[in-house]
């Protein structure tokens, strides 16, 4: 099987969606790019290249290039996909909620709830999240807490090109609003990934390491800082078990539960922000449910509580990163009554 | 015209540092030392310096992410300036904005912005601000073309209008937004037209000559600190470099940018101007020059020098700290 970057994953599962289903639309700002240029088209294809060259094979009726104006755009995504198209909207990025959340959070997240069931809003919203470029406060957050807390929403996150491609073209054939969360970091790297079409199930956690001493759990970027933890750790006798929930809505619960049922331990790794947070839900999951099991507190490495910073060197201490992760562990896996 | 030397010396010295700074900080971004994005200036120059020559310290402007070149006419410190661009103890904003957003409020400048439409509700907040303490400051936004489709700015024309602030609008149309082409992206190709539509007067001026933009501006100020409500002022601009350094420019034709320098570079516009006109000599502008190119190398070694911002600054400045 070949390796593909995530890049290309994501560039496959669209235009194969798209080969698929004449429905299928691309709608963002510059996602062809070189409209009403000299240049001519296809200049950019994404500020990150995911759809470049889509426009040459699919045209510009479904490759739509559009002005500055995220309310519109995800209106015109979330109207055109309760009328019949199943569009894939591009948020460049995800900081930008903050100018278009109207159309997300009070109308595509609730049709088909608020008009009784007759509405279906196939809409996904494809979004970069993260830090580490020292793009600042204002490119870099990773807001999939905030999604996850509407209810309509379905929110993926995706750590790999192989769960990149399955996802997304399982989010384009899904019938609700998907947020579809890329980090920014991570569009260079490679896994093995099938050239044919297939589908990973939301709800459906990936365990990337087994492990009987604590549970860890992590998102995006953090599942591979997590697994260098868990590497380092298994040298020194600690056994960690790692999930990727892989999507946080829907949530599979039952993975989490059943591992801290056996370890006894969790450490919840997420490169957002502590408050009101993917790691404070998970761990009110746990606490909610498995309260019997836990041998220690439920523990969470996070980002401050404060907007991301410019300077490289106060961007790194923002990041958790693997030592963090592994220091807590530790103290986890220490912890006497 | 009507300026006298010294304040046509201080539009060319201003207009100067802003493309020496930029030209510099596409050469240290080159060489790595500049993290981050950085979105350059060079080739709008007469417009900064011509709408903010009219503006003093407690008049407000608020920038976009192409936001250097406002911030250098609106009087902020260019060494400042450089240390936040490398992310420095001692920039500007400490290190914890950079490029994106540079700010300095104690020179009204209300920051670059990330956000594209972020500025023009800012400024109907501090137009606001100075038609309630009736202190006849003025408030300013700089937008680009891309910017002028994004709703927050039709919102903030509106109420400009409809509550008569001191605000005033100034659009620079240098063609693109990222790698768009503003042809395609603004529907009615006529930003002052849009404006217009609002209610304010709107004028379209050329870029190139600062003594447009300088007049335009003067009218539109003196509206706004009489009383007499918003106006908008559309630039026709050129950028000099990429949308960020590092663009490729596949959406240029070649040439372009070789002929945009030829062609419409305000700074030589303007040495041509007051030089043929003898309101100044060429070698006042050649001593400008020299003080500016210090001034530049004085702030990259400033910069190069400066420590990383103490690590306890992660957690200042915000009010919950869990
Ligand atoms: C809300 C929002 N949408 C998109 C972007 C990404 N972006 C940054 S600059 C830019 C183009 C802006 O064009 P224009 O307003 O013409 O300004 P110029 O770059 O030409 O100065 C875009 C799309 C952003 N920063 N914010
Ligand atoms: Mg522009």
């Amino acid at each position: 099987m070949a390796q593909k970057t995530i890049r290309q994953a994501l560039h496959e599962a669209l235009a194969q969606e798209m080969r698929r289903d004449p429905r299928v639309v691309v709608i963002g700002e510059d996602v062809a790019g070189g409209a009403g240029t000299g240049g001519g088209r296809d200049a950019a294809g994404g500020v990150l290249g995911v759809t470049k060259g889509l426009i040459t094979e699919f045209g510009e009726d479904r490759v739509i290039d559009t002005p500055i104006t995220e309310s519109a755009i995800m209106g015109m995504a979330a109207g055109s996909a309760v009328s019949g198209l199943r569009p894939v909207a591009e948020l460049m990025f995800s900081d930008f909620l903050g100018v278009c959340f109207d159309q997300i959070y009070n109308q595509a997240a609730k049709f088909r709830y608020m008009f009784g069931g007759k509405a279906r809003t196939p809409l996904v919203i494809r979004t970069m999240i993260g830090a580490g470029r020292s793009a600042a406060a204002q490119h870099s957050q990773s807001p999939y807490g905030i999604f996850t807390s509407v209810p309509g929403l379905k929110v993926v996150i995706p750590s790999n090109a192989y769960d990149a491609k399955g996802l997304l073209i399982q989010a384009i054939r899904d019938d609700d609003p998907v947020i579809f969360c890329e980090h920014k970091l991570m569009y260079d790297l490679k896994t093995e990934v099938p050239d044919e079409a297939y589908t990973v199930p939301f709800g459906e956690a990936n365990i990337v390491r087994d492990g009987d001493d604590v549970t860890i759990v992590a998102f995006a970027r953090m599942v591979h800082y997590a697994a260098a933890a868990a590497e380092t750790l298994a040298r020194e006798g600690i056994d960690c078990e790692l999930i990727d929930p892989r999507t946080t809505s829907p949530l599979d619960a039952d993975t989490i539960l059943d591992s801290v049922a056996r370890t006894g331990r969790l450490v919840v790794v997420d490169e957002a922000t502590p408050r009101c947070s993917m790691a404070a839900d998970i761990a009110a999951l746990v606490a909610e449910h498995a309260f019997g099991v836990l041998k220690a507190p439920i523990r969470r490495v996070t980002a401050p509580h404060t907007p991301v910073p410019f300077a490289p060197g106060l961007e790194k201490l923002y990041i958790p990163d693997s030592d963090r992760i592994a220091a807590v562990v530790r103290e986890a896996q220490g912890y006497a009554r | 015209m009507q300026l006298n030397r010294e304040a046509l010396l201080k539009a060319y010295r201003d207009m100067v540092t802003i493309r020496r700074f930029e030209e510099r900080v596409q050469d240290e971004f080159s060489k790595g030392n500049i993290p981050g994005f950085v979105h350059l200036y060079a080739g709008q120059e007469a417009s900064a310096v011509g709408v903010c020559s009219h503006l003093g310290p407690d008049d407000h402007i608020a920038s976009t992410h192409r936001g250097h070149g406002h911030s250098i006419a609106k009087g902020c410190d260019v060494v400042g300036m450089m240390l936040e661009l490398f992310g420095r103890k001692g920039g500007l904003c400490g290190g914890k904005g950079g490029s994106m957003h540079i700010a300095d409020l104690d020179h009204g400048m209300l920051g670059a912005n990330g956000i594209v439409g972020g500025g023009p509700p800012l400024v109907i907040g501090a137009a606001l601000t100075a038609k309630t303490l009736r202190n006849s400051n003025v408030a300013v936004s700089f937008t680009g073309d891309g910017g002028s489709n994004q709703g927050t700015t039709f919102e903030a024309m509106n109420m400009a209008v409809v509550l008569k602030l001191p605000a005033i609008f100034v659009f620079e149309n240098n063609g693109y937004g990222e790698y768009t082409g503003a042809e395609y992206a603004v529907g009615s190709r006529d930003i002052a037209g849009r404006a217009a539509g609002f209610g304010m007067p709107a004028v379209r001026v050329d870029g190139d000559d600062f003594f447009a933009v300088h007049d335009a501006m003067r009218e539109a100020t003196e509206r706004a600190r009489a009383g007499g409500g918003p106006s908008a002022i559309e630039v026709s601009t050129c950028r000099f470099y990429g949308h960020h350094s590092g663009d490729a420019q596949l959406y240029r034709v070649k040439d372009e940018v070789r002929k945009l320098r030829e062609e419409h570079d305000c700074l030589k516009n303007f040495r041509r101007r007051v030089t043929d006109a003898r309101l100044l000599e060429a070698g006042d502008l050649d001593a400008v020059d020299a003080e500016v190119a210090a001034l530049i190398d004085q702030a990259v070694a400033a910069a190069l020098a400066a420590p990383p911002p103490e690590p306890e600054t992660l957690m200042t400045d915000v009010y919950v700290s869990y």
